[in-house]
């Protein structure tokens, strides 16, 4: 890997990250599409519009967030000190509120009166609800009808919060159908709908806008890190779903060689089992939701159906900027197993006194297996995307306690 | 002169309307796709548009949405469809076939190998619902090996864009009648007349109407502005669950005989 190379420049003007990324989208898309790609460039410098945006961080989502030495944690563990980015502590319990604070406020600056999002875990569902209410839109939630079973309790916030939530039946019923099922309403009711896409995927400007509103993530960590540890960490891991926790925490220091990345994926039972959600880790180049990236498909190019025991993880698809940092050699993607995130979720909850989200947990167990490999002066630095609340119902079915 | 060229130039000699049907490969049954071909062409159709099934048809209805489904679950693949169209051409070499669907089935094939197969199976083009002419260069393999790319215009391309797309366009442009997913609502032919006359203008090539045409009245309806029309998702719905080559071929001559007749007493 080349000092000299800018990570931080893509994508170029037709939205690609290297050979990704793009607008593979169908033609009655292209308009609005290239409405909402002038709106968002033009609003991304409007100092009104980037003053309102740190008022609404600091103010109602509660930024910054800290980053936490999980001090016992590292001690169980031995090796370096494991820091974490306390995605959690935001206002929904996630990073995903990041995203749709800046979003809902591109929507109500273009006009539009009705948000449409998808949602895996409930949780870009709940933040999508939240703007919505706050900012007193009409807010429609496509959610697969597996990850409504799974996920009641978002379900049921989304709905106090106003939302309408709409079951997706078609084909694996998760997280790639309910994007699928909100193109859909996005391009039969285009002219008043704003679709609020909660990861870095989908077609430009999806991936650039979503990752430069999660961006902050990053750009609070660096300075934090060299604030009260006076240097950068060794290494920094986050989880990958679509990849937008990852890429907030990793897009402020891909230009600091000296610090490893490492993406943690949905490994499920184990990439070797075939049922895993390591799109990175395991997939090749294909095109899907508007972008050329890895996707974990057949040899007739069917869209895998994934397995992961977090919802949020659970996508054959990834984000494109993911996938030019891999082939980049710049990032690494691992598959960590649903037994590695559970062990993960219980030693932190034991150890710190935090329940971390199983898509959280991931990253955790993916940090603990990186500090073991490092000297006890060594750093790495997790992103706590989100909290576990939502997850208590699917944890005590796995151990088969009744709640 | 390519096979669409040629057939669109006859269409037009005569003054008839083309009649365009699509239906998913391999639904509702792989055993009897080609006889499911010939009926198509024995019913009055000019050019067969046979859809690649996909996983995640993005701007596909329930209707196509669940046929791609079943066919999925037969095992139908390209291969399976360059297959039929082999198979087909062995008794219709006039007949314009346009394969419909989404890109990465083809990217996963490969670009390259896609291409030679396809023009050896008789294939005359591709209509890929998800490649924009934006993202068209990864399709010149197929171009070079003489493959039309047929490309789509709907109600929200903008003028600029329009003339780029018909400048670009090969064999003919689909019009799309409505924003929205195939198989939606009902259109209202009284305002995509206005469009499609604009679209004629500046086109060097024919236009097709699809999206929303159900029956011989809205066929009819549309016959006046445009020089094809598609029927996909009614025929589609109607041909679900046909057993047996029989009830294929009678669903086929029910749904599609009526609707050529109102095109040619236009
Ligand atoms: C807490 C949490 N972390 C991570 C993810 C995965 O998404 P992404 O990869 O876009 O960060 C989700 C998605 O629902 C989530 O809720």
């Amino acid at each position: 890997m080349s000092s000299t190379q800018d990570f931080q420049r893509w994508p170029d003007a037709h939205g690609r990250f290297g050979d990704f990324g793009g607008q593979y989208v169908a033609e009655t898309l292209m308009a609005p599409l290239a409405e909402l790609t002038e709106a968002y460039e033009r609003l991304r410098d409007d100092p009104a519009f980037i003053a309102e945006l740190d008022r609404d961080l600091k103010h109602y989502v509660g930024r910054p967030s800290p980053i936490y030495h999980a001090e016992r944690l590292s001690q169980h563990i031995g090796g370096a000190r494991i820091l974490l980015k306390r995605e959690d502590l935001n206002h929904t319990g996630a990073h995903k509120i990041n995203n749709t604070v800046g979003q809902a406020l591109v929507a109500k600056r273009m006009g539009k009166p009705r948000i449409i999002a998808e949602t895996g875990a409930g949780q870009h569902g709940v933040a999508s609800a939240t703007v919505a209410a706050r900012l007193g839109l009409k807010c429609v939630v496509y959610m697969g009808a597996v990850d409504i079973e799974r996920q009641k309790i978002n379900v049921y916030r989304m709905k106090l919060l106003g939302a309408e939530v709409v079951p997706v039946t078609s084909g694996s019923k998760t997280l790639k159908d309910a994007l699928n099922e909100a193109m859909r309403d996005w391009v039969t009711n285009v002219a008043d709908t704003f679709y609020i896409i909660g990861t870095v995927a989908g077609p430009h400007p999806y991936p650039m806008m979503v990752r430069d509103f999660n961006a902050i993530v990053g750009r609070e960590a660096r300075a934090q890190m060299l604030e009260e540890y006076g240097r950068l960490p060794d290494v920094l891991t986050a989880c990958v779903g679509g990849g937008s926790n990852a890429i907030g925490l990793f897009h402020a220091f891909l230009n600091d060689a000296q610090v490893r990345i490492v993406g943690a994926e949905g490994g499920g039972e184990g990439i070797a089992s075939g049922h895993h959600a390591a799109s990175l880790a395991a997939g090749r180049p294909g095109v899907l939701h508007g972008n050329r990236t890895y996707v974990l498909c057949d040899d007739n190019g069917q869209i895998a159906e994934t397995h992961s025991i977090s919802a949020g993880l659970d996508y054959p698809g990834v984000g494109p900027e993911h996938a030019y940092l891999k082939d980049a050699g710049r990032a690494e993607y691992v598959g960590v197993s649903d037994e590695e995130a559970m062990e993960a979720f219980h030693l932190l909850a034991r150890t710190e006194g935090i329940l971390a989200a199983l898509e959280s947990s991931h990253a955790v167990a993916q940090a603990m297996k990186l500090a073991r490999e490092l000297p006890s002066d060594g750093m790495v630095l997790c992103n706590l995307s989100g909290r576990g609340d939502k997850d208590v119902h699917t944890i005590a079915a796995c151990e088969g306690v009744e709640v | 002169m390519s096979r669409i060229d040629r057939r669109f130039a006859a269409l037009k000699a005569t003054g008839r309307t083309g009649l365009i049907p699509f239906v998913t490969a391999g639904d509702p049954s792989p055993e009897h796709m080609v006889t499911l071909m010939h009926a198509l062409v024995d019913a009055g159709a000019d050019l067969i548009e046979l859809g690649i099934p996909f996983s995640d048809p993005m701007a596909d209805g329930p209707v196509i949405q669940h046929a791609s489904e079943r066919a999925i679950a037969r095992g139908v693949g390209l291969a399976e469809v360059l297959g039929w169209v082999t198979a087909f051409r062995t008794r219709d070499a006039e007949t314009p076939i346009v394969l419909m669907g989404y890109l990465n089935p083809i990217e996963i094939h490969g670009y390259e190998r896609f291409a030679r197969e396809a023009v050896q199976a008789g294939v005359d083009g591709v209509l890929l619902v998800d490649c924009p002419l934006e993202e068209a260069a990864v399709l010149q393999p197929l171009r070079q090996a003489g493959l039309q790319q047929i490309l789509l215009a709907a109600p929200t391309t903008a003028p600029g864009r329009m003339v780029r797309l018909c400048e670009s366009a090969e064999g003919f442009l689909y019009y799309v009648s409505f924003a929205g997913i195939t198989g939606a609502g009902s259109l209202s032919t009284h305002d995509i007349a206005a469009r499609v006359a604009d679209v004629r203008a500046r086109a060097t090539v024919p236009v097709a109407v699809g999206f929303g045409v159900r029956n011989a009245q809205s066929a009819k309806e549309i016959a006046g502005f445009a020089d094809a029309v598609v029927i996909g998702s009614a025929l589609v719905g109607r041909l679900a669950g046909a057993k047996g080559p029989d009830e294929i071929v009678g669903r086929v001559r029910d749904i599609l005989q009526p609707i050529r007749s109102a095109l040619d007493t236009h």
